[in-house]
């Protein structure tokens, strides 16, 4: 890339803050964007790039700090006032009409009308085509966007951003559901905005993405910006090192306790998917009593569907798994969850909990059998089953028979994992147990995965949080596009080994577009 | 009947919001507020013979409204219920006339009893039909039984050709005598249909409470994902919902033709809308998951009171038409006021708690 040192700056961000209450989601950023330029920012799940690009695009308003646009002082007060000023952005989730066509979406809100208040059609189609020919995809601008696949959903959005004729265009992760062909169209286009002047600010999760088309970078974590470059001066190494840091969490300590023997094993676990390709490719792993395996992986990597197999949950999915050296050959949830499985599923709100129910009846939902005379549920043995998982994970909460909902998310986590130990488990698969927790409910479920260990379970856990899987796990598995591209013992893994091996494989199709962040 | 009010005044009691507990005992109260309106208004009303005569009434309802209470919890909707009530009749009928030709030249005749099982059978199996197309096929649940409702009322009247079965005596010599002891037979004074409705509705009210299965039906309609993930077996709950559902039907067919000792193949048109208005204003959440069957047997008493006891003020049907809607939409609209209320208080506890 031609990168000249100098861009002119055209945006600038200094001092800025951005507090929710209770939580500080940026903390006295200062950003510089470059017009003709790729300005390329990263950081890790809830570093607050998201925050910041919504202040830029004026969805957002800062609590502190001044924003200059020019060198003149501006306030945006809605995202429609930043667009007037000649911003763009391109939402990582689909800002789409599913039930209209691809002009109506590209001139939704900004319909060009005849002299009767009479929509356009023809000339809004005329002109969406010279969009969309740019892009390359094919796309005929009266096709309606449902029929679309959702990579070329996210070209009408980001043609509908071009269109804007912005100076200024955000990026939240455009390549996430883009196939390798796509991507290069993209990054096309973006060479063609850069040379006509657009500054571009440009998020992805995907390193060697950033690396081939940014021109400067900026690393956030935990709200603070940790490192600016220019790109050619930078290599992965550096990136990481900047995303990570050095800080250390409230790891629960291991105890030096051995594994004992194999307590569980996958064999060549395949989960095909729609589009071809596998969700799951071919993976084999196998677990010891008493150890916790840590699964890292980036977004769409696998490791949810991964745990899905093992559960039973695809009917398609092909492979083996053995409990304790026999071979499961039950295929359904409800009889691999009496083998000894349990799983603690990432999204608590949709899998993991009936929130409009007790928290007794959550924490009893998967082990009733226990509490069951012929076909009468003991309310005393239930009582006590539900008061001893209260006191051992510390679940905050006045009254069982409280709605689930009312509790805190970490409280909430708590009566999912306390959910799955009723069942009396062998292996626990825990995906993202510690994701939209606060610190101290962060701690004591790890405390927790310490002890379980330590009495004997196996534990898979699954995480995208590079300090979690480091601290926690006595061996790393890394999985990227579907494949186990990676196994690390503790000793030996290093950091910039994980994101390596997190990266191999990636570019072609990724259908998952996770909305997180 | 008093578990609707029982769970509410636990969690009430200790936030002492007056109005919440009165909101959430709305449709005892309403119980309450049109019998004493009745007793004044209407002649006769609280006579003995004239309760009997009502409950009797209202117990029609009432099964249906049991059966589409558990199936509404899950999250469904079961419009075939009044199709099963005319084509139950008819199965009923026609074995008490007809019994089953063999082709060979024999006829078997069952007893009464044996008939009563079988009418039961297919009312369980046509709500296995509707369980099947449910679960395996993936139809909608208000498609699958909208379309079961007319297969079911087509068959009923093919049955007979559109004709009633009429006087259905039974002859001694073929021991299907005794068929109008379900509708007109009593029992410590009271009718027999009042005792098969205490003794279903205890089942179903003990079913809900402390089995399993009950705890599956309240999961599956809250959330169905995480129940599947906790190794619920969600196509047997909805199975068993449709076919409970289907069984209470049947129960209605067989009472209806004995009462009347006649089959129609028309009985039960639009049984199914009384039936979910009865659960509707007894508690029971549209969107699942929420519903007691106490709470439904008090709001088909407040459905079939009103009616009755309109008819006994001599109010034209029309208007009684117009005045039962109008229950049912105050009924929810008290029902999403007191959600908009308790979740208030929640959030108000939770800021308390920090």
């Amino acid at each position: 890339m031609n990168a000249a040192i100098d861009h002119d700056v055209i945006l600038k961000l200094e001092d800025v803050s951005k507090v929710y209450s209770g939580t500080v989601a940026v903390k006295r950023a200062n950003f510089e964007v470059r017009k003709g330029a790729v300005n390329v920012l990263v950081g890790e799940n809830g570093a607050g790039k998201s925050t910041l690009m919504k202040i830029i695009a004026g969805v957002e308003q800062p609590t502190l700090g001044r924003i200059l646009l020019d060198g003149e002082e501006v306030s945006f007060s809605s995202s429609g006032d930043a667009v007037s000023r000649g911003i763009g952005m391109v939402f990582q989730e689909l800002n789409l009409f599913g039930n209209l066509t691809v002009a109506e979406n590209i001139f939704a809100t900004r319909e060009i009308t005849n002299r009767f208040r009479k929509i356009d059609s023809r000339e809004q189609e005329r002109r969406a085509a010279e969009f969309l020919e740019r892009l390359e995809a094919g796309i005929r601008p009266d096709m309606l966007v449902e029929d679309l696949r959702i990579g070329q959903q996210q070209l009408v959005e980001i043609a509908k951003a071009v269109s804007l004729d912005a100076r200024i265009l955000i990026m939240d992760e455009p390549t996430s559901a883009l196939s390798a062909a796509e991507v290069e169209i993209l990054f096309k286009v973006i060479a063609d905005l850069k040379a006509r002047g657009v500054a571009i600010v440009y998020i992805s999760h995907r390193l060697e993405e950033l690396i081939r088309i940014g021109d400067y970078i900026t690393v956030l974590r935990d709200g603070r910006i940790t490192g600016q470059e220019t790109m050619k001066n930078v290599d992965t190494q550096w990136i990481v090192r900047q995303m990570i840091g050095s800080d250390a969490k409230d790891f629960a300590k291991a105890d030096g306790h051995v594994p004992g023997e194999e307590i569980f094993r996958a064999a060549d676990i395949c989960l095909p998917r729609v589009t071809g390709g596998f969700a799951v490719d071919h993976v084999s792993l196998s677990l010891r009593a008493g150890e916790i395996l840590g699964i890292y992986g980036l977004m769409g990597a696998g490791r949810s569907e991964l745990f899905d197999c093992i559960m039973g949950r695809h009917g398609h999915a092909t492979g083996a798994i053995f409990i304790a050296g026999k071979k499961v050959r039950e295929r359904d949830t409800t009889r691999r969850i009496r083998r000894g499985l349990a799983l603690i599923p990432e999204d608590r709100q949709r899998e993991g909990l009936v929130s409009i129910l007790s928290v007794a009846s959550n924490l009893t939902l998967a082990s009733l059998s226990r509490f069951v005379r012929l076909f009468h549920i003991s309310g005393a043995k239930e009582n006590h089953a539900v008061a001893q998982m209260v006191r051992e994970l510390a679940i905050k909460v006045a009254d069982p028979a409280q709605e689930v909902s009312s509790l805190s998310g970490g409280n909430q986590q708590k009566v999912v994992i306390g959910k799955a130990l009723l069942t009396g488990p062998k292996v626990l698969l825990m995906d993202e147990p510690s994701r939209g927790i606060d610190v101290g409910a962060k701690a004591d479920v790890f405390r927790t995965m310490r002890k379980l260990s330590r009495d004997g379970l196996g534990i898979l856990f699954a995480t995208s949080d590079l300090d979690e899987v480091m601290a926690l796990s006595d061996r790393i598995a890394v999985m990227s596009n579907g494949k186990l591209t990676g196994m690390f013992d503790r000793a030996e893994a290093t950091e910039a080994a994980l994101v390596a091996a997190s990266a191999l494989g990636h570019g072609p199709p990724h259908t998952e577009s996770h909305a997180h962040d | 009947m008093t578990d609707i009010p029982a769970k509410a005044s636990v969690a009430s009691a200790s936030n002492g919001s007056v109005l919440l507990t009165l909101m959430k005992a709305r449709t005892f109260i309403a119980l309450i507020a049109v019998l004493i309106f009745f007793s004044i208004a209407a002649p006769n009303f609280l006579s003995a013979a004239n309760l009997i005569l009502m409950s009797k009434h209202v117990a029609l309802n009432a099964f249906l409204a049991m059966g589409m209470t558990f199936v509404i919890i899950t999250g469904g909707i079961d419009l075939s219920v009044g199709s099963i009530v005319g084509l139950c009749g008819m199965v009923a009928g026609y074995l008490v006339l007809n019994g089953i030709d063999l082709q060979v030249g024999y006829t078997i005749y069952f007893n009464v009893f044996e008939i009563a099982l079988i009418t039961l059978a297919v009312g369980i199996l046509i709500g296995a039909v509707n369980g099947l197309l449910i679960t395996r096929l993936n139809v909608a649940p208000f498609i699958a039984t909208l379309g079961v409702l007319y297969v079911a009322r087509g068959l009923a009247l093919l049955s007979s050709d559109g004709r009633t079965f009429p006087n259905l005596v039974g002859k001694p010599d073929l021991g299907t005598t005794g068929f109008g002891f379900l509708g007109a037979g009593r029992l410590l004074g009271l009718p027999v249909s009042i005792w098969i409705l205490v003794v279903v509705a205890l089942g179903a009210a003990y079913l809900a409470k402390y089995t399993p299965l009950g705890r599956h039906i309240f999961a599956v309609g809250g959330n169905e994902r995480a129940a599947r993930i906790s190794g619920v077996r969600v196509n047997m709950v909805k199975m068993f919902v449709y076919m409970f559902s289907g069984f209470c039907a049947a129960i209605v067919g067989l009472i209806i033709s004995s009462e009347l000792m006649a089959s129609h193949p028309a009985t039960g048109e639009s049984f199914e809308l009384n039936a979910i208005a009865a659960a509707v204003l007894g508690g029971t959440s549209m969107s699942g998951g929420r519903g007691t069957i106490g709470g439904t047997i008090v709001g088909a008493f407040v459905i079939g009171i009103l009616s009755d006891g309109l008819v006994m003020m001599g109010v034209s049907s029309f208007w009684q038409m117009v005045i039962k809607g109008l229950v049912i939409i105050v009924a929810v609209v008290v029902d999403q006021a007191q959600r908009r209320l308790q979740s208030r208080v929640t959030l108000m506890q939770m800021a308390k708690a920090g």
